[in-house]
Formats: structure tokens, C-alpha cells, sequence
């Protein structure tokens, strides 16, 4: 009987652990010491771990910038990786507490999936990328195609819209993770490989041959990429919104990692609200009042995760285009810190 | 005297827990309670859980389109206007497909794998027994990644697809098949064939009566077999042949017309099944060894033939030790089709369990109705493999 009773006793105890473990998601990791912020099984220049382990890259550098809000110290990640497929069930289960994976923002994610977007860090399109070699021009040119596409994302479903409108047809072979993708992409099992554009120029950088494969023209839809996190978490949401915000304000600022100490003492005021010199604004996210800072000195500004990850002195080589500041022709525009 | 009475309810009790027979029920009882109240906390859990986030229980999404592309859809029609539930299907014939045609190859395979371990050859028996092990000590999911990656990147691309004869091609998208078109007429061919199904059967009780009474044996196999194949061939070629092939034409980047057969259904196919056949492979030889050779000493002495020997008292007996063990190996193939999801073959894993679990968010509908599929399909494969049991279970008479 007794081990009767420590059988039942595990169950009872594993189940009431489980059911609690979806209250407030702050004061859980806080508690924990550590963020596990979900992101991609490898995409250069977005997340990817290099060879010595060490995750690099666009969004792993704002799961980071979190984990600097938050905890103070932006090594305090665990990354969990995730497939398209499986990243709205990793973050609902709460495997993770925030999700940065190049996550596109629609409607029915938003409404059916139950997820809070909170922003938008990267503005992509899905384009098409094809071997130099089969001398096509122009995606119009693709008609009989056959097409690699990673499932469970809205890549897929663009893409059947896009070959309807242009009454044309294709094969469809769909792909767990972005590595395989290239594997088939590259025995030439599909002709054309088809993702978010950033994904496509990250992709094909990686190739062995980067110079024999062509990125056509078209760009056939809008992916805002951004963070999500679990809907009614409305505290964690705000984290996250004004984690994003707080770079871009930064940028906008002229404030980076090199500059913020100095910084401290300029004569604008928002600045000084953004590095918590004054007013409360880190109290009242349930922060300390340097997390702006801390996200500025450890992580740095928009602008410097985006030419250190992605930008055009990386061999991913993107431009800012509509990703830069809302001053500067792009989109990226934040909300003031007030 | 009320002392007097708990004393002997606790004696009752303790002298329930001694007796063998009582104590085995409490034990029974217990445990279906602890179960019960497992299950129960986990559904308690699930509902929380599920309202916490703000989800509700429903089957809707099952009817809203799907949206998404599947590769091979061999039998029925599919597009992405479909709604969810189709792509179910679709994903269940997929899954079906692949376990009965596994079922079959892995089942043959077996069969000649394990007679020839049998075999008195010291090569064949080495080379068969290498075989076995080497396949049966990797795991199943990297022999199929294995067979896909040979198939997808040592044949070559369209443009320079093997070309056998102009009508079958080799391409690492798909081996490209003439596909058979019928014409008005065919039906006759079709109902000579199932004349023929249905004069085996009768000329096969006709046979064994014949023997019984006169003792005089007919070739059956032969005539069975006569008759399976000439029947629909003569009608055939008497109605005029109505039957055409639809050649695969390269057409820009593939190939138009014809049978495709995708190397993700080929990859899967073939692992799954020379990986399960080396276990039937074990279980055959089994079979055969736990037979006495002094049966066959007994029916030669009796003047039966090798073939009569063999059809008569080894195989009878033979399946009746491996078809028990056989089923759990069907069953274990029918479930491992799901790694399918490895490779991209578009089974019920990767469809209403994949994708559509991602698009709706339905997490806790989609893996029950996959569950269930599995659930289903594996008490099919037990209840037919039971009543093939029950056939040739040996007769005490």
C-alpha cells in the first residue's frame, strides 16, 4: 500500500503543479531566474546557434533584450526551438514565456490561436528563390513549378492565393524546418524555394554557392513578423510591447550601447525617462527602473541589432528598407515614452 | 459492548486483508479507483487549462477551408478551397495507404528473409543474418531519412529524368509511370475477373470433394490460376482491348500525365517495410523451427510429396505459432507510418494532427480525432488478424 499512496501522492501533486504553472508569467520567471523565449530550430541571421553553442542572431538578440528588461542580465535565456508548426502550442503550453521567431501577425493567430501579437519587429513579404541556371526572370515565369514550402506557416497559404490569381499551377512540397528545405532545395527535389524574403536572403547565404541562386522580383504578400505571447497575460504583454518599443525609441534617440551612460545626463526628457533617470516607468511594468538601460547598454538599439544580425555589412547583406525609422521612410515608429 | 464492536469491525477488516481472495479485490478496486481519479484530474486540468487561455471545445473548425497544399493525394481529390475535415481524409487514406501497402511488402520480405535464414547456404544465411541485425539495431526514423535522401539525391532532376523505354521515368520528384485510361467496354474484363474469383472458390470445393470421394487430386493452383488470368485476358482481347496508357510527357519543369509516385510515399513504403520485415523475418523462422522435423519424417513416410508435405503439415502448423506475433508487428507498422511526418509524406499526422492543428489552434479536437484514427485502424487490424486466428486455429477433433 505504501507505494499505493506515493503514486497517488506524485499524480496529485504533478497535476496541481501543472495547473498552476499558467499564473502570472512575470512573477514565473522572475522566480525561475531565466526566460525561455522560443525561436526558430536555425535560420542564419535570425536565430542560430554558432560553433560554440552560442545562440545568435536577429531575434534571439530581442529575446535577450527581454531577458535584459527583466532579469537584468541579457544571458538569462533559455532558447526553446521550435518548428512552425509547433510554436503556437510550445508558447500556449507554456514551454516558453515569449515567442521571437519571425512569427507573421494574422488574424486568425491573433483571434482563433489565442495569441497577443505585441508589435512588429522585422516588415517582410514572401518572395521566391530559384537556381540561376533555370534563367527564370519573374515569379510569372514559374507556371508547373515545383515549390518547397515550410508548413504551418502563412507562406503556404500565400502561395496557393498567389498561383490561383495568376492562373497557374504547381506542386507543393512541404517542409518541416528550414534546413531540410534547403536540402531539398539544393538536390533539386523542388525548383523554387519559397519563404519571407528575409528568410530567403538568410537562406541563401548559407548556400554553398550564394552567386547561383537568384531572389525573383516579386514579393506576393505582407508578413509583419513579430512577438507574440499566451492572450490574457495582459502585464507580460506590455513587457514585451514596450521591450520592442524601447529600442526603436532608443534609435530614434541617438541612444546606444556605447553612448547610454553618457546619455544619462542628456537634456531630453524622454531620454531620461527611457534610461529611468526620471519618473517610474519601470515600476509600473513591474520592472526595476533601468530595464530600458539595461536593454540599451547589454543589447544595444534597433538599429545595431538589425546591422549586427541582418544588416548590409553582414553577409545576409538586407537593407533596412521598411524596416528603418519612421524619420527615415521606413515604418518603424514607436509610440512615446510619456 | 461498544468497544466490543469496533474491535470486531477492525477485525473483519484485517481479516478481509488476509484472505487471498477478498484482499485481490480491494486491490482491484483501488487501482480502478486511482485510475479513475487520474483520468478525472487530467480532463479537470485540460478544461482549466484550456479556459485559462480562453479556448473552448468544439468541433467547427473541422468545416472552415484548410488552405494548404498536399503532395500526394493518390485517390481522392483535394485542393486547398477544401475545408479541414477533407484534408483529414485525406490524410487517413494517405496513412492507409502506406500501412497496407507496407503490410504486404513487409510480410513477403519477411517470409524470404526468414526461410532463407534457414537456408543450409553458409552465404545466404550470413548475408540474410548481417541484414537482419545491422537493419533491426538502427532505428526506424533514420532508415527512412536514409531511403529518402538516396532517392532525392541520386536520381536526377527532371530535365535529365532515366528514361526507360519513353515510358517510365526516373526523377528524384517522382518515378513517373504510365497511368492506365479506360474506355467504354472495360467493364466486361472487370466481371470476367470476378467470375473467375468466384469459379476458383467453387471448382476448390468441387476439387476437395472430388478427392475425399475418389481420391484423385486436380492441379487446383494451376487451374486457379488459369483461370484468374486468362478469363479477363481473352475477354479483353475479345472486346477489342479497351484500354489505354497515358504517357508521362516532360512539359517545362515536370513532368504532365501519367502515374507520379512522390519519393516521400517510396521512401516511407520501402523503411517501413524492410525494417518490420526483419522482425516477421525472426518470427517466421520461429515458426518453423518449433515445428518437430519428425513431422515431415512422418507425412514423407506416409508417401506425401515435398510440395504436399510442406502445403499440408508445415504451413498450417507454421501459421498458427507466427499469426499472433504477426499482428503486433502489423500493428507496430501501422502506428510507425506516423514518422512520416519526417520526410513530408502528408499522412494523418502531418495534416489534421500537423498543419491544421497549427492553423486552428485546436490542439486538444485535432489530436483526438488522430488518436482515434490510430485507435481505430490498429482494433481493424486485431479483429481481422483474430478472425484469421480463430480460421486456422489448430482443430482438436
Amino acid at each position: 500500500m505504501k507505494v499505493f499512496s506515493k503514486v497517488i501522492l506524485a499524480l496529485v501533486v504533478s497535476c496541481a503543479f501543472v495547473a498552476s504553472a499558467t499564473a502570472g508569467t512575470l512573477e514565473d520567471v522572475k522566480a525561475r531566474g531565466e526566460l525561455r523565449c522560443v525561436v526558430t530550430t536555425g535560420l542564419v541571421g535570425f536565430a542560430f546557434p554558432d560553433d560554440a553553442g552560442q545562440w545568435n542572431g536577429f531575434d534571439v538578440d530581442f529575446c535577450r533584450a527581454t531577458a535584459a528588461a527583466v532579469l537584468g542580465d541579457a544571458k538569462k535565456v533559455k532558447f526553446v526551438t521550435s518548428t512552425g508548426k509547433t510554436r503556437f502550442t510550445k508558447l500556449n503550453a507554456a514551454e516558453g514565456d515569449v515567442l521571437w521567431r519571425n512569427t507573421t501577425i494574422t488574424f486568425s493567430r491573433d483571434v482563433n490561436v489565442k495569441l497577443t501579437f505585441v508589435g512588429v519587429n522585422y516588415y517582410d513579404g514572401q518572395g521566391f528563390m530559384v537556381k540561376k541556371e533555370l534563367g527564370v526572370k519573374s515569379a510569372t515565369e514559374l507556371d508547373g513549378a515545383t515549390v518547397c514550402i515550410q508548413t504551418g506557416t502563412t507562406t503556404e497559404l500565400n502561395l496557393s492565393d498567389y498561383f490561383k490569381q495568376q492562373n497557374m499551377k504547381y506542386e507543393a512540397v512541404p517542409i518541416e524546418t528550414n534546413d531540410e528545405a534547403r536540402s531539398n532545395y539544393l538536390s533539386g527535389r523542388c525548383d523554387v524555394y519559397t519563404t519571407d524574403a528575409s528568410g530567403l536572403a538568410a537562406t541563401r547565404a548559407a548556400l554553398p554557392d550564394p552567386s547561383a541562386h537568384v531572389i525573383l522580383p516579386e514579393i506576393i504578400s505582407k508578413e509583419p513578423l513579430g512577438p507574440a505571447v499566451r492572450q490574457g497575460d495582459d502585464q507580460w504583454a506590455d513587457i514585451v510591447r514596450w521591450v520592442l518599443n524601447a529600442t526603436i525609441t532608443a534609435e530614434e534617440k541617438g541612444v546606444t550601447s556605447a553612448n547610454a551612460d553618457q546619455m544619462k545626463s542628456s537634456n531630453d526628457q524622454e531620454i531620461k525617462r527611457l534610461l529611468g533617470v526620471e519618473g517610474s516607468q519601470g515600476k509600473e511594468l513591474g520592472l526595476s527602473d533601468d530595464w530600458a538601460y539595461n536593454i540599451i547598454k547589454q543589447v544595444g538599439n534597433y538599429g545595431e541589432i538589425f546591422e549586427r544580425n541582418i544588416g548590409t555589412s553582414t553577409k545576409i547583406g538586407l537593407a533596412r528598407g521598411l524596416n528603418g525609422l519612421w524619420t527615415k521612410g521606413g515604418l518603424q515608429y514607436s509610440p512615446p515614452f510619456r | 459492548m461498544a468497544e466490543n464492536v469496533s474491535q470486531d469491525e477492525g477485525k473483519t477488516l484485517s481479516h478481509l486483508w488476509r484472505n487471498k481472495e477478498s484482499r485481490a479485490v480491494i486491490i482491484q478496486i483501488v487501482t480502478l479507483v486511482v485510475i479513475l481519479i487520474f483520468i478525472g484530474l487530467i480532463l479537470r486540468n485540460i478544461s482549466i487549462n484550456l479556459k485559462a487561455i480562453g479556448k473552448d471545445f468544439n468541433f467547427d473548425f473541422l468545416f472552415i477551408p484548410a488552405g494548404y497544399d498536399i503532395t500526394f493525394q493518390p485517390i481522392l481529390d483535394y485542393s486547398p478551397e477544401d475545408n479541414h475535415l477533407w484534408a483529414g481524409v485525406i490524410g487517413i487514406v494517405n496513412t492507409l495507404l502506406v500501412a497496407i501497402s507496407g503490410i504486404i511488402l513487409a510480410t513477403i520480405l519477411g517470409f524470404t528473409l526468414g526461410v532463407l535464414r534457414l537456408s543450409s547456404n553458409w552465404l545466404i544465411n550470413k548475408m540474410s543474418y548481417v541484414f537482419l541485425e545491422f537493419t533491426r539495431n538502427v532505428p526506424l526514423l533514420l532508415h527512412i531519412l536514409f531511403v529518402h535522401a538516396i532517392i532525392t539525391h541520386t536520381l536526377p532532376i527532371p530535365k535529365n529524368a532515366i528514361s526507360l523505354n519513353d515510358t517510365f521515368f526516373l526523377t528524384n520528384r517522382a518515378i513517373y509511370l504510365p497511368e492506365p485510361i479506360f474506355e467504354s467496354g472495360f467493364w466486361l474484363t472487370a466481371v470476367a475477373f470476378f467470375a473467375a474469383i468466384v469459379f476458383i472458390y467453387y471448382f476448390k470445393i468441387w476439387a476437395k470433394k472430388t478427392q475425399d470421394e475418389t481420391g484423385q487430386i486436380y492441379p487446383v493452383f494451376w487451374i486457379s490460376v488459369a483461370a484468374l488470368f486468362g478469363a479477363p485476358i481473352i475477354i479483353f482481347l475479345v472486346s477489342g482491348s479497351p484500354l489505354s496508357w497515358g504517357i508521362p510527357v516532360l512539359k517545362g519543369f515536370n513532368f504532365k500525365g501519367g502515374l507520379a509516385i512522390r519519393p516521400e510515399f517510396i521512401a516511407l513504403w520501402l523503411a517501413l517495410s524492410y525494417y518490420t520485415a526483419t522482425y516477421i523475418a525472426e518470427i517466421v523462422r520461429g515458426g518453423i523451427l518449433a515445428i518437430s522435423y519428425g513431422q515431415t519424417e512422418a507425412a514423407s513416410a506416409l508417401g506425401l510429396r515435398k510440395n504436399r508435405v510442406l502445403q499440408l503439415i508445415l504451413i498450417p502448423q507454421t501459421l498458427r505459432i507466427i499469426i499472433p506475433p504477426l499482428t503486433s508487428q502489423y500493428l507496430n507498422l501501422t502506428k510507425n507510418s506516423s514518422l512520416a511526418i519526417a520526410i513530408g509524406y502528408m499522412d494523418v499526422v502531418a495534416t489534421i494532427g500537423g498543419i491544421s492543428l497549427m492553423q486552428t489552434g485546436k490542439e486538444v479536437e485535432t489530436m483526438l480525432i488522430v488518436l482515434l484514427t490510430y485507435l481505430f485502424f490498429s482494433l481493424l487490424i486485431s479483429a481481422i488478424m483474430n478472425f484469421f486466428n480463430r480460421k486456422i486455429r489448430f482443430k482438436e477433433r
